[in-house]
C-alpha cells in the first residue's frame, strides 16, 4: 500500500517576503494588465460614441438648413422633387406602427410560451424545444423576407382579399416571429429564476397551477418580463430587410388607423432603400442621417428602459 | 446498523443531555397544563398505513405507519436524509410537484385517504397548512401575503379580508410589529418576522393541521424562541407536525416524537419517553448524541 499521508511542509517553507524583482514584476503586471483590459472594454463604449458622433455629424448640415419641426411633424417625403420636402412623420409612424403591431402578436405568444416552457412542460421536452426556438433567431432576415414575399403576400392577396400582399400586417407578422425568440428566452429565464419556494408556498395555500402562475410567478417576474418585451421591441424596430421586403414601402399613414392591410414605410427601410441613390452631402443624404438620429435616440431610450428593469429584476432576485 | 455518516457536531455530550433532561421535564409540565384545555383529542387526525414514498426507484420513506393526534405538537426527528421532510410533505401532497415520484400504502387526513384519485387538492391544502424551512413570503406587501389564501377562497370583501389578516397576524404574534405598515413589502421584514408572516399566511386559510418543515433552521435563537412560544400557543387549536434537526426544540415544543432513520420509522412515542427512556438502542444513540 502506498503511503498517502499528508503532512505540513515544515522543512521547506517559502519565504513570505517578496524579492525586489518579484515586487517590480507584480507592480508592472498589475497595472499593465489593468490598462489593457480597460482599453479593450472601453473600445466598445468608444465605438458606440463614434457611431453616435458620425451619424449626428452627417445629419447636422441638413438640420441646419431644414426646419426640425417640419421634419418631425409633416407627412410629405419628396426628397427628389424640384422643391424637395422632407416630412418624416409617416416614416416614424410607419416604424412604430409595424413594431407595435408585431408586439401585439409576439408578446402574449412569447410570454405564454415562456410559461409553458418553465412551468408546464417537463424539463426534457423543454430542453428540446428551447434550442429550436433559438434557431429562429439565427435565420437570416432575408430568408424571412422571402417567406413574406413568396408565401404570406400571395396568401393575403388571394385568400384575404387585400389589395396588396406586402403591407403592414405582413411585415408585423414576420417581425413578431423574429422578436419571439428574444421574448421567449428572456422571459423564460426570469420566470425560471422565481424559485420553487414561492411556487410551493402558493400551492400549499390551496392555489391551483393557474392561480400560482398568474398571481405569484408572473407578478414576481414582472421586471424580467418587461425587459423581455423591450428587447423584443428593439429587435423589431431596428429590423430593416424584412420591412423593406414585406411592408410595401408606401409613404403613408394608414387610414383608418387600424387598417393593417395597407402598405406603410419605415425609417429603416427608407434609409436602406434611398442610401444607394443619393449623392453624398446632398440634402437628401443629410435627411437620411437625420432619420438615423431619430432611430438611434428611440432605441437608446428603449435600451435604457430595459436596463432599468433588468437591474431591478436582479435586485429583487438577490433580496428574496 | 447505523453508520456514522451524519456529521452532527455536538460539542459536549454531558451538558447537552442535561439540558434535554431539564427541558423535557419543563415541557412535560406544559403539556399537562395544555392537556386539560384541549378538546376531544383521542382519535387520530392524520394516519399513515404502510406508507412509502419513492423518488424514482429510491425510497424516500418506507413503510411508515403512525398516527398523529389532534390539538398537540408532534415532532419528527432524525438525521439528514432520513425522510422526515418527505413524510411531512406527503401529508399535504406538496411532494406531487416533484416529477417521477410515486407512493405506496395509505395516508389518511381526517379519515380520507389523500392519495385517492378523487382527492380535492385545493381543499386538502386549505385544511393542511404548511410552513417551510426558508421563510418564503411572496414579493408583495404584508397584507396581500396574508390575504392570498382567503382571496383564493373567494373572499373579496375588503373588511372581512382586513379581519382575517388582523386575526391571523395576531395569532402569529406579528400584529404589534407590523400593524402600522401593512403596505410594506414582506421582503423588508427580518427573517424571524418573515417566518411568522408565513405562519400567519398559513393560518389565514383556517387549516386544522399545520405542517412545519424545520421552521427555525434559518433563524437566530431569539427568533427561534418567538416561533417556539407561538407553536406552544397554537397547539390549543391546531394540530402541529414539526420536523426539526434541533433535538432540544423537539423536546421543548412537542408532546409526541417520532424518530426516523434511513426512511424508516424507528420509534414513535411520547416525547418524554423518547428522550428519557427510549425503547430502541438507535433512538437512544441519536438523542444522546452518540450517533453512529
Amino acid at each position: 500500500m502506498q503511503n498517502l499521508e499528508l503532512k505540513p511542509a515544515v522543512d521547506k517553507y517559502q519565504p513570505l517576503v517578496l524579492t525586489p524583482l518579484e515586487d517590480i514584476r507584480g507592480f508592472l503586471f498589475h497595472h499593465l494588465g489593468r490598462f489593457l483590459l480597460f482599453l479593450i472594454t472601453f473600445s466598445s463604449v468608444l465605438l458606440m460614441l463614434l457611431i453616435f458622433f458620425f451619424v449626428i455629424r452627417e445629419a447636422i448640415p441638413f438640420l441646419m438648413k431644414f426646419n426640425l419641426t417640419e421634419f418631425l411633424t409633416t407627412k410629405s417625403w419628396y426628397p427628389e422633387a424640384s422643391t424637395p420636402k422632407f416630412g418624416a412623420l409617416s416614416l416614424i409612424v410607419g416604424s412604430l406602427y409595424v413594431t407595435i403591431a408585431a408586439l401585439v402578436f409576439a408578446v402574449p405568444t412569447g410570454i405564454l410560451a415562456a410559461i409553458f416552457l418553465s412551468d408546464i412542460v417537463s424539463l426534457k421536452i423543454g430542453d428540446f424545444i428551447k434550442p429550436v426556438i433559438e434557431i429562429l433567431a439565427a435565420i437570416p432576415s432575408v430568408a424571412y423576407g422571402f417567406f413574406a414575399v413568396l408565401v404570406l403576400a400571395p396568401w393575403m392577396q388571394n385568400k384575404l382579399g387585400f389589395t396588396t400582399g406586402t403591407n403592414a400586417l405582413n411585415a408585423s407578422i414576420i417581425l413578431s416571429i423574429m422578436a419571439l425568440p428574444t421574448i421567449i428566452s428572456v422571459a423564460e429565464d426570469s420566470i425560471s429564476t422565481i424559485g420553487r419556494e414561492l411556487r410551493e408556498a402558493s400551492y400549499a395555500l390551496g392555489a391551483t397551477r393557474f392561480e400560482t402562475i398568474f398571481k405569484v410567478v408572473i407578478p414576481a417576474a414582472h421586471s424580467g418580463i418587461i425587459a423581455a418585451i423591450v428587447l423584443g421591441m428593439m429587435r423589431a424596430i431596428g429590423e430593416t430587410m424584412v420591412v423593406w421586403m414585406a411592408s410595401g414601402n408606401a409613404n403613408q399613414i394608414p387610414s383608418p388607423w387600424w387598417d393593417l392591410s395597407q402598405s406603410v414605410r419605415t425609417m429603416t427601410a427608407t434609409i436602406a432603400g434611398d442610401m444607394g441613390e443619393t449623392p453624398k452631402d446632398s440634402l437628401h443624404y443629410g435627411a437620411l442621417f437625420a432619420i438615423g438620429v431619430v432611430l438611434l435616440v428611440m432605441t437608446f431610450l428603449l435600451n435604457i428602459i430595459s436596463e432599468y428593469f433588468l437591474a431591478s429584476a436582479k435586485r429583487k432576485s438577490g433580496k428574496s | 446498523m447505523q453508520k456514522g455518516n451524519d456529521n452532527m457536531l455536538i460539542p459536549s455530550l454531558e451538558t447537552d443531555t442535561q439540558e434535554i433532561e431539564s427541558v423535557v421535564s419543563l415541557s412535560q409540565k406544559n403539556n399537562v397544563a395544555t392537556k386539560k384545555k384541549a378538546p376531544n383529542c383521542e382519535c387520530a387526525i392524520v394516519k399513515s398505513e404502510n406508507f412509502s414514498f419513492y423518488y424514482g426507484s429510491k425510497a424516500g420513506v418506507k413503510d411508515i405507519s403512525m398516527e398523529i393526534y389532534p390539538c398537540s405538537v408532534t415532532a419528527i426527528i432524525g438525521p439528514s436524509g432520513c425522510g422526515k421532510s418527505t413524510f411531512l410533505r406527503s401529508i399535504n401532497r406538496i411532494n406531487d410537484l416533484i416529477p417521477h415520484t410515486h407512493i405506496d400504502g395509505k395516508l389518511f387526513v381526517n379519515g380520507h385517504n389523500v392519495y385517492d384519485k378523487n382527492t380535492n387538492l385545493v381543499n386538502l391544502r386549505q385544511q393542511v397548512g404548511m410552513v417551510f424551512q426558508k421563510p418564503n413570503p411572496f414579493p408583495k406587501n404584508i397584507f396581500d401575503n396574508v390575504a392570498y389564501g382567503p382571496r383564493l377562497q373567494g373572499v373579496k370583501n375588503r373588511s372581512s379580508l382586513q379581519q382575517v389578516v388582523e386575526s391571523s397576524l395576531k395569532a402569529a404574534a406579528l400584529w404589534d410589529e407590523v400593524k402600522d405598515d401593512l403596505k410594506k413589502s414582506a421582503l423588508a421584514l427580518s427573517g424571524g418576522q418573515q417566518q411568522r408572516l408565513c405562519i400567519a399566511r398559513a393560518l389565514a386559510t383556517r387549516p386544522n393541521i399545520i405542517l412545519m418543515d424545520e421552521p427555525c433552521s434559518a433563524l437566530d435563537p431569539i427568533a427561534t424562541g418567538k416561533i417556539e412560544d407561538l407553536i406552544d400557543k397554537l397547539q390549543n387549536d391546531y394540530t402541529i407536525v414539526i420536523v426539526t434537526h434541533n433535538m432540544q426544540q423537539a423536546a421543548r415544543v412537542s408532546k409526541r416524537t417520532a424518530f426516523f432513520c434511513l426512511g424508516e420509522l424507528i420509534e414513535y412515542d411520547s416525547t418524554v419517553k423518547i428522550f428519557r427512556n427510549p425503547g430502541k438502542k438507535q433512538t437512544e444513540d441519536y438523542v444522546t448524541g452518540r450517533f453512529g
